[in-house]
Order: structure tokens, then C-alpha cells, then sequence
């Protein structure tokens, strides 16, 4: 049976080498300048690091290209698309359509992967992109099952399913952290605490924690639980999903690893073995459950949800 | 093409933005068009935004576009969604349908939306919709590449970002200029799907980006909190945009289309709102070099505003003073009490449909695009029988009385409190 590619997110060219060991088949880098919500920052000399990693292991690389660019970075966008083709990464991931203009100009032989985080919520519209030079759609984290699976049939193009981790809810351009500390007067710590780790919002009514930050790219709000479906693989693997993803943003390096040689044993099982998956699902679920930090609840996300408008 | 030229000896606009109103129904879409909008922007049974809004009946519309077509305005129908493989199944008939009624265009975000309405009802206009976030000159190539007739920005596109689209890329540039607008780049906010299981990016968005959070720092497994006590709660609501400073530099840059928000947002909202920016337009257009803003105008605008306004990103960066902390809406000062249905000169009297109750002694103020506001004290009211009333008290009633300057059909009378 077809396996999907296990992609997760290093946090440093170290991590990347771990990650390969742990049976990670392609892994997702960048810097914050021009891609969202990276688990780690990869100048340009650590994407060439990386590179050697990747051929070692014979991992792939995709290179996050998906930020939403004002004027003021259209014109060097040719520049690092250069040097990703120079580099020879596997695919450069988008989602402003300025990318893709760019990738046409200066190496249409590089493969793209669309993602906008939000907006792939249907077959046609992965198709499309694909039409316009796209070799993946990545989906929308607000999809359940069934519709996932629905677009994986009428789709002509590779699709990517998030499996695991924190997703974002939300992108403003504003400085929403560092507004709120000069609201309060507080004008001296704004620089110090806009840009500091562990912040979250607290939702009274839900009980839920959203974690926040702020970056080059304004200001992100994240779920209150990580989606984990270790456990409920083999719709998705029957389907033949093409990529399965691990996102490990705002989690320790040593937590990404680790569940990612849980997800790879669960998508071998899976794919290779039913009935020993079925028997071992419930102890790798366990497994993650063990280490998952105290804040961090876990949850199916969108996958079994109904959702209404 | 120029934005001005010089006729006899004086500099005047001669390529006039589209002002384009959002109604929320048909009595709505008639009142905008008849306060000065070039354009209106509604919302169908599906496919929109706004799941909670009256929206329009495709008979309706056929009425709106009827309407609308005496006063030489166009018709657009925001349908931006963002669609699930479940809303494919009657996409082509719903387009056909807008196509039939002499709707002139839609504003779209789904690229099934766009190559679907494209293939069925190739007569419709094919705007982008804001809801795609678009932010620079080449994302804005792209589109105009695909075909489409227009774009609307994002709103977190400033003055000289537009400037440098506009000098790039030949194709119709629409912004916001008035209204409520998301604090997120839109389209990319799924706070509602999470919070309530409401599809934002399907018309479900219950505004969570309005409400109050507590934000806490991570140290360890404990929770440090960033604030005191006395202090406001963390809150990302953005104040209400209002560009009428800055309108003549929207009309130097050539923008196209200048566009209000609000199609949940009250008749009385709509008239007052479209009709300060029809005099702003058209007193530009007609002299720009000796152009201000006049203070009637302000005033004017505050009189309807649900919350308090900022010019958000087309003159800058919005900080802490263009979002609202601790308080949620300001109350309106004024109340829209009446609709002027008919004025007989000779006798002085006005035919009224009450909406809000007024009495006898009350002071009111009539507006309407063919008048000066002016204020009335309210003598005796009549009801349509001819039988004094001690107050105007049950809605839609129709009243009498008399008012001292001409008033005409849809003229608005309101009161303050």
C-alpha cells in the first residue's frame, strides 16, 4: 500500500539530522521573512546545510514561502527564489499568488506546493492552483474527514494533511501584543515582551489558552490543542493522502522528535501491518499523551467535527 | 488616463470614483441608491458572507437591478466564501440565476467561484474580493492575468502601496473607506470555526477577534499574568475605519471604487454614511484646489456611528489608539424616527412611516440628498384617519404633521437623546 510522506518541521539544521533518523521523509524550513510560523529560523546558510543533511538521508526539503508580501518585498522575492533553485530544494511552498509569479519568472522548473493555511477548502480550488503551476495543495486544518477525503479524489495534484500539532487561527498585521502593553503604559517593556515566548490568552468562558506571538509578519493566534490522530491513520492512508504532516511550532525539539518516531511506526503499521496497527494504535496515542507538555491538551481538531455557518 | 483637468482655468476631477454601498435588503438598497451611491453591494440565499443578514431573493435583486438601472447605478453580489466540496452542487444555477436579473457583477474570492461564474455567466463582472488578502502589485498582476475586471485590496494596503499597484498594474482598484472591518488579514482568520464550530470563511464569523481575553505568559507550568487587576482585558477590536480625510487623496491616486461596509448595518446607517460621502466626492471632484472638509460632514457621520473611528492603515501603521480597549460599541446619539413618504406644499404637511417613537414637543432633524439638514419641533401628529395622536408609537404607522421646509420622498428624520 501507497505510504504518505511524513513531513515535519526541525527548529534548527541539528534537529533536521534527528528528525531524518527518526524516519521523517521531508522536512519544512525557512525564515520568518518569508514564510509563517516556522518551528525553527533558517538563514540562508542553514538551508544549504540542511541540503547536506537532506542528501544524507535522502530527506526532502520545502522551503516556506507562504508569508502575505507588501510591495516593499516583491522585488527581492527572485532573489531567494534563486537561491532555493541553486540550492536545489525539493519545493518551494506558497501561498500569495506574488510567489508564484516569481517562481514562473526566474525557475519554473521548481516544484510549488499551495498553501494559504485557510483557504483550501475545496477539490476545484486545489485543481486550480494546480493548473497554475502547483504540484500540492496543502488543506485547510478546518476540514473534517470526509471532505478531506472527497478532495483527495477529484484532486490532480498531491495532497497535504496536517496530522499533528498546533494550527493557527489567526494573522493580523498589527502589533497586538506590543499595542496592548503600550496601552497599558507600559512603553519601556513593549520591545522586550512583544517578542517573548510563552505568551498566551486565556478564554474564560472556554477555558481554552490560545497561545500568541508576534513576528516579522504581525501577529499570530494559535489553537488551545494540539491535533494528534496517531490512532485514526487509515482513512487518510486508504485514500492515499500523499503527505502527512507533523507541525512542531512552539514545541521543544526533543518533543518533535519524539513523535515523530511514534507517527512513523503508526504510518509503517498502518500501511503495512492493519491489524497490528489497530492493536498498537492505542499505546502510541498513550505514548504521545506521556509527553505532551501539561498546557498542551490534545484533540482530533477539525477531522470528526461538524461545522456550521 | 489623467485624474483632472483644467477647465476654463480651473483644475477639476474628471475621473469620479465609484461610490459603493452595501444594503443589507431591498428598502436599503433603494435608500442608498437614491442618497448618491454609483453602486450597491448585496448579499443572495448563499455563497455570501453574512449567513445571519435578511440577504436577497433572486426576485428581489431582479428589483434591486431595476431600481438601481433609473438611477444609472450597478448592482454587485458578494459571493466570497470560501466553499467546501458540499457547496459545489448548485453553484452554476445560482450564477446563471445572478446573471438573469441584470446583476452586474459579484465579488469573489474562491477560484471555483471565479472560473465557474466565468463559464456560466460569462456577462457578470469578476471583482476579488478582499477576503484574498491582496496586498502587493504582483499578486494583483496575477489576477488581472486571470481575467478579472477589478480587485479590492486588503485593508492593511497603505496610501503608497496603492499608489505604486496603481502606476504598476492596469486593472480596478477598490478599497474601504467607512465601516467596520476584521482585525485579521481577512480571509485568514479562523477564530469563529474554532471557538463556536461557526464556518468564518463560510459566513459563520461570531467575532470572536470582539471579545475580552487575559493574556498570561508561560513560565514553567505557571501562568504569569501581564496585566493588573484595574487593567482592561487584552483586546484586538479594531475601531471602526473612516477615511473621509483622506477621500481627495484616494481620488488623486485613481482609485476606482470607494466602498462603505456594513450590510447588516441599519437604513438610517446607510443613507446618513452614502450621503456624507456622495457631497465629499462630488465637492472634491468639482474643486479640488479649493477643497475642505467641512465640519457639518463630521458631525454628520458621528451621528450614526456605532463605534468610534480611525483611518487604520491607509495613513500608517495602527497602534493602540486605533483599537478599543474596554469598551465594546458607543451608543449612537441619534435614533432614525421617520421616513418621509410623501410633502404636500400647499398645506405644509408631511406623510410619515414612523420607526422609532417621537411624540408631540420633540425636536427632530430631517436629512435626504435634495435638502440641508434642518431641525423641526414636532406640533400635532395625525394618524391617516385624521385623528390626533398624543405620539407617533407603533412601527411602520403612518403619520401626519406639519413641517415648516419642503421634505421629499425617502428624507430621514431622526432625533437625538
Amino acid at each position: 500500500m501507497k505510504k504518505p510522506e511524513l513531513l515535519v518541521t526541525p527548529t534548527s539544521v541539528a534537529h533536521m539530522e534527528q528528525l531524518a533518523q527518526a524516519g521523517a521523509d521531508a522536512v519544512i524550513i525557512g525564515e520568518q521573512r518569508y514564510g509563517l510560523r516556522l518551528a525553527g529560523e533558517f538563514s540562508r546558510q542553514d538551508v544549504a546545510d540542511a541540503m547536506q543533511v537532506a542528501r544524507k538521508y535522502g530527506v526532502r526539503v520545502y522551503v516556506a514561502m507562504n508569508a502575505l508580501f507588501h510591495n516593499d518585498k516583491v522585488d527581492e522575492l527572485s532573489d531567494y527564489v534563486r537561491f532555493l533553485a541553486e540550492q536545489q530544494v525539493d519545493a518551494i511552498v506558497f501561498g500569495d499568488p506574488a510567489v508564484l509569479m516569481t517562481v514562473r519568472e526566474v525557475a519554473p522548473h521548481m516544484k510549488l506546493h499551495w498553501n494559504t493555511e485557510t483557504t483550501a477548502t475545496n477539490w476545484y480550488a486545489c485543481n486550480y492552483w494546480g493548473r497554475k503551476g502547483a504540484k500540492r495543495a496543502v488543506l485547510a486544518r478546518e476540514l473534517n474527514m470526509e471532505e478531506i477525503i472527497d478532495i483527495k479524489h477529484h484532486a490532480e495534484v498531491e495532497i497535504e494533511v496536517q496530522v499533528h500539532g498546533m494550527t493557527c487561527m489567526f494573522q493580523s498585521k498589527r502589533s497586538l501584543i506590543g499595542n496592548y502593553f503600550e496601552y497599558q503604559g507600559k512603553f519601556m517593556e513593549v520591545q522586550q515582551m512583544k517578542y517573548a515566548k510563552g505568551l498566551f490568552l486565556y478564554d474564560k468562558e472556554r477555558d481554552n489558552k490560545y497561545p500568541i506571538f508576534e513576528d516579522e509578519n504581525g501577529t499570530h493566534i494559535m489553537s488551545p490543542n494540539d491535533i494528534c490522530i496517531i490512532d485514526e491513520l487509515g482513512d487518510m492512508i486508504d485514500a492515499e493522502i500523499d503527505s502527512f504532516k507533523i507541525d512542531g511550532v512552539l514545541h521543544e525539539p526533543e518533543y518533535i522528535t519524539e513523535v515523530t518516531k511514534l507517527y512513523r511506526r503508526a504510518i509503517d503499521l498502518c500501511a503495512e501491518n492493519r491489524e497490528q496497527y489497530e492493536e498498537e494504535k492505542g499505546e502510541l496515542l498513550a505514548r504521545i499523551e506521556a509527553i505532551q507538555p501539561k498546557h498542551r491538551p490534545l484533540d482530533t481538531g477539525f477531522f470528526f467535527k461538524e461545522t456550521v455557518y | 488616463m489623467s485624474i483632472s483637468q483644467i477647465i476654463d482655468g480651473k483644475r477639476v476631477i474628471v475621473k469620479k470614483p465609484e461610490l459603493l454601498a452595501p444594503a443589507g435588503n431591498l428598502e436599503k438598497l433603494k435608500v442608498a441608491v437614491h442618497y448618491g451611491a454609483d453602486a450597491v453591494f448585496i448579499g443572495g440565499q448563499e455563497y455570501g458572507l453574512r449567513s445571519n443578514a435578511d440577504n436577497f431573493t433572486l426576485e428581489e435583486m431582479a428589483e434591486g437591478v431595476q431600481f438601481a438601472k433609473q438611477y444609472g447605478a450597478k448592482i454587485y453580489v458578494t459571493t466570497n466564501i470560501y466553499a467546501h466540496n458540499e457547496n459545489i452542487p448548485g453553484l452554476e444555477d445560482y450564477l446563471r440565476g445572478l446573471e438573469s436579473v441584470g446583476v452586474h457583477g459579484i465579488i469573489v474570492a474562491d477560484p471555483l467561484i471565479i472560473e465557474t461564474a466565468r463559464r456560466v455567466a460569462p456577462k457578470l463582472e469578476v471583482h476579488l474580493s478582499t477576503q484574498q488578502s491582496l496586498t502587493n502589485w504582483k499578486a494583483v498582476q496575477f489576477w488581472k492575468e486571470e481575467g478579472l475586471e477589478r480587485v479590492v485590496l486588503a485593508r492593511e494596503t497603505s496610501a503608497e502601496e496603492i499608489r505604486e499597484i496603481k502606476e504598476k498594474v492596469d486593472i480596478e482598484i477598490e478599497t474601504f473607506i467607512h465601516g467596520a472591518m476584521c482585525i485579521a488579514y481577512s480571509g485568514r482568520c479562523v477564530l469563529s470555526n474554532h471557538m463556536t464550530a461557526r464556518d468564518s470563511n463560510r459566513g459563520g464569523c461570531c467575532q470572536s477577534c470582539r471579545w475580552d481575553y487575559d493574556l498570561y505568559k508561560l513560565e514553567g507550568d505557571e501562568a504569569l499574568a501581564l496585566f493588573d487587576e484595574t487593567d482592561d482585558p487584552f483586546a484586538m477590536s479594531p475601531k471602526d475605519l473612516n477615511l473621509i480625510q483622506s477621500i481627495p487623496k484616494m481620488i488623486e491616486l485613481g482609485i476606482d471604487s470607494l466602498k462603505i461596509e456594513g450590510r447588516m448595518k441599519s437604513i438610517h446607517y446607510v443613507a446618513t454614511v452614502v450621503s456624507v460621502y456622495r457631497k465629499v466626492i462630488d465637492a472634491y471632484c468639482a474643486d479640488p484646489d479649493n477643497f475642505v472638509i467641512r465640519k457639518e460632514w463630521l458631525d454628520e457621520l458621528d451621528k450614526c456611528a456605532n463605534r468610534d473611528t480611525a483611518p487604520a492603515f491607509f495613513e500608517g501603521v495602527p497602534g493602540y489608539k486605533e483599537q478599543m480597549f474596554g469598551v465594546h460599541s458607543k451608543k449612537t446619539t441619534y435614533d432614525f424616527v421617520g421616513l418621509v413618504l410623501d410633502y404636500d406644499k400647499q398645506t405644509g404637511i408631511v406623510t410619515l412611516q414612523q420607526r422609532n417613537f417621537f411624540k408631540p414637543g420633540d425636536e427632530v432633524e430631517f436629512f435626504g440628498p435634495e435638502i440641508e439638514n434642518f431641525t423641526q419641533v414636532i406640533e400635532k401628529i395625525w394618524d391617516e384617519e385624521g385623528n390626533e395622536l398624543d405620539a407617533a408609537r407603533h412601527p411602520l404607522q403612518i403619520v401626519r404633521f406639519k413641517v415648516d421646509r419642503e421634505v421629499f420622498p425617502y428624507n430621514m428624520m431622526r432625533k437625538g437623546h
